[in-house]
This record gives structure tokens, C-alpha cells and sequence, in this order.
């Protein structure tokens, strides 16, 4: 058993599909982020869902999924500020990532064109 | 022969008569075929499993499911093959979040009275064999057969 259900959690869907509780994630929360399934949350508990995993943020609340094999999916409540600041972070890294990838600089090192017709010769 | 290689079987929830017999058929073929297999469930599935097979004849390594999801992502084991037992959303939940933390191979085993519909809203990355068996195992078993190990 994770250590989440020892805490004080809202729950806000319960024994839903897993694509019913992303939906209501992203319909129901101010900000949206997208994870990897096996992000850890709250020391040991690794989101368990099917690509891409929202989780939402609402105030001081984390928005989650939570899937058990017998009962389904729920979609979990819990405020953490900690946790949130972790979710921007991670956002934050992934954005930089693609940066460093360089679609940029690609773009930035391929001449402009000059004139139309050289537009329509590319 | 596949010696030196491992094996993942996940199962779903227990509530389907099918897939405890399944369970222990593939392991028992695994096995023979020369991997190492691991079996990894809910406690009321390893429960099951263990009382069905007290001297671990036919399994011999069991995990909670839960637990080896986080020993995967923490990249402290791996398998070479992962047979993912379903039949219903939440096991296919639990299906693709293997096949996304894993390197393995991964089979979809799609089964009960919804197996079609389950098995055609899978979309990620498995080979599916789907029978729609709940109480009789042979229409699994027979798809399992001709799964080339």
C-alpha cells in the first residue's frame, strides 16, 4: 500500500476509466502538466497510467490519478506545495531540453530566403 | 532454448476464473523454454497463486505489481519479455505503464466477457492476444501456443 492513502487526499472521481480521469483532470484544474507514467509522487508512488498522464494543479492542490487493478482509476486530491513545485520544475526541464536539442539554432543556421522565387524552388 | 533470459507475467485482478490457470500454464512453459520467470500481482493474486502452488513447483519468484513498477523505474531490474494479463481498464492501465518503464518485449493477454473491446483500445506498443474467456481457458491457451518464445 502507498503511503497516499495514509494521507489526508480528496477524492474527486472514483472506479472511472483511466482516460474519463485525464479528462477530468484537464477539465477541472488551472494548470495542466504532462508526465511519464512511473513519475514518482510522495516518496513511494509511481503514477501508474497510459501515456500522455496529465496531473493538474488547483490552488495548493495537486490533481492525480491513482489506479487500483480491482477498482479502477480514481482521481486523487492532495494539497502539496512541495509536490507542485516539483511538477513546474520538471516542466521547466523538459521545455529546456528541447531548447538544447536545437531546432532552434537549425533554423538559425539555414539561410533566409532572398526572393519569392527562391521561396518556390524550396 | 532462451537461457539467461528473464520474464515478467504481471496479473490483473483475480476476479476473473481464467487467468490464475493461465498464469501458471505460461510460467510452467516459460520455464521449460528457459527463462528465469517472475510473476508479479496484487497481494490477493500472489495469495492465490502460492496457495495453488504450495511448493512453488511451477513459480518460484513472485513481487507485488506496485513494487516492481518502482524497481523498474528505478532501473534496479529488468526483464527480457513481460506477458501482461487484462481484462479490464485498469489492467490495460497497468499494460501500458510497463510497456513505458520497460525495455521488455511486451504481450497484452486480453481476456473476460470484454476482451474485443479492451484488446481494440490498446495503443501502445504490445503484441495483443485476445480470447474472449472467462471460465473456459482454452481459447487463451490456444493463442498462447502460438505465441513463438
Amino acid at each position: 500500500m502507498s503511503c497516499i492513502e495514509q494521507m489526508k487526499y480528496k477524492l474527486y472521481l472514483e472506479r472511472t476509466s483511466f482516460r474519463e480521469a485525464r479528462e477530468y483532470i484537464e477539465k477541472n484544474s488551472e494548470e495542466v502538466y504532462y508526465v511519464d507514467p512511473g513519475y514518482k509522487i510522495f516518496k513511494d508512488y509511481y503514477i501508474i497510467g497510459v501515456p500522455p498522464v496529465a496531473m493538474g494543479v488547483r490552488g495548493r492542490e495537486m490533481l492525480f490519478t491513482y489506479v487500483k487493478p480491482c477498482h479502477g482509476t480514481f482521481v486523487m486530491g492532495l494539497d502539496s506545495e512541495e509536490e507542485i513545485a516539483r511538477l513546474r520544475e520538471n516542466e521547466a526541464n523538459k521545455i529546456k531540453k528541447t531548447m538544447k536539442k536545437g531546432s532552434l539554432k537549425e533554423k538559425a543556421t539555414e539561410p533566409a530566403p532572398v526572393s519569392f522565387d527562391e521561396m518556390y524552388r524550396k | 532454448m532462451s537461457e539467461g533470459k528473464s520474464a515478467l507475467l504481471v496479473m490483473g485482478c483475480p476476479e476473473v476464473p481464467v487467468q490464475m490457470s493461465m498464469v501458471i500454464y505460461l510460467a510452467h512453459k516459460l520455464r521449460k523454454a528457459g527463462y528465469d520467470v517472475t510473476v508479479a500481482g496484487t497481494d490477493a493474486a500472489v495469495k492465490l497463486l502460492k496457495a495453488a502452488d504450495p511448493e512453488s513447483y511451477y513459480v518460484q519468484k513472485t513481487a507485488d505489481v506496485d513494487e516492481m513498477i518502482g524497481e523498474i523505474v528505478e532501473k534496479k531490474i529488468d526483464f527480457d519479455i513481460c506477458f501482461a494479463f487484462m481484462h479490464s481498464d485498469a489492467g490495460m492501465t497497468y499494460g501500458a505503464t510497463f510497456s513505458a518503464i520497460s525495455r521488455a518485449k511486451m504481450y497484452a493477454l486480453v481476456f473476460g466477457k470484454n476482451a474485443e473491446a479492451l484488446g481494440e483500445s490498446i495503443d501502445y506498443p504490445t503484441e495483443k492476444i485476445v480470447a474472449k474467456a472467462t471460465h473456459n481457458p482454452n481459447p487463451l491457451k490456444n493463442k498462447i501456443d502460438k505465441v513463438i518464445l
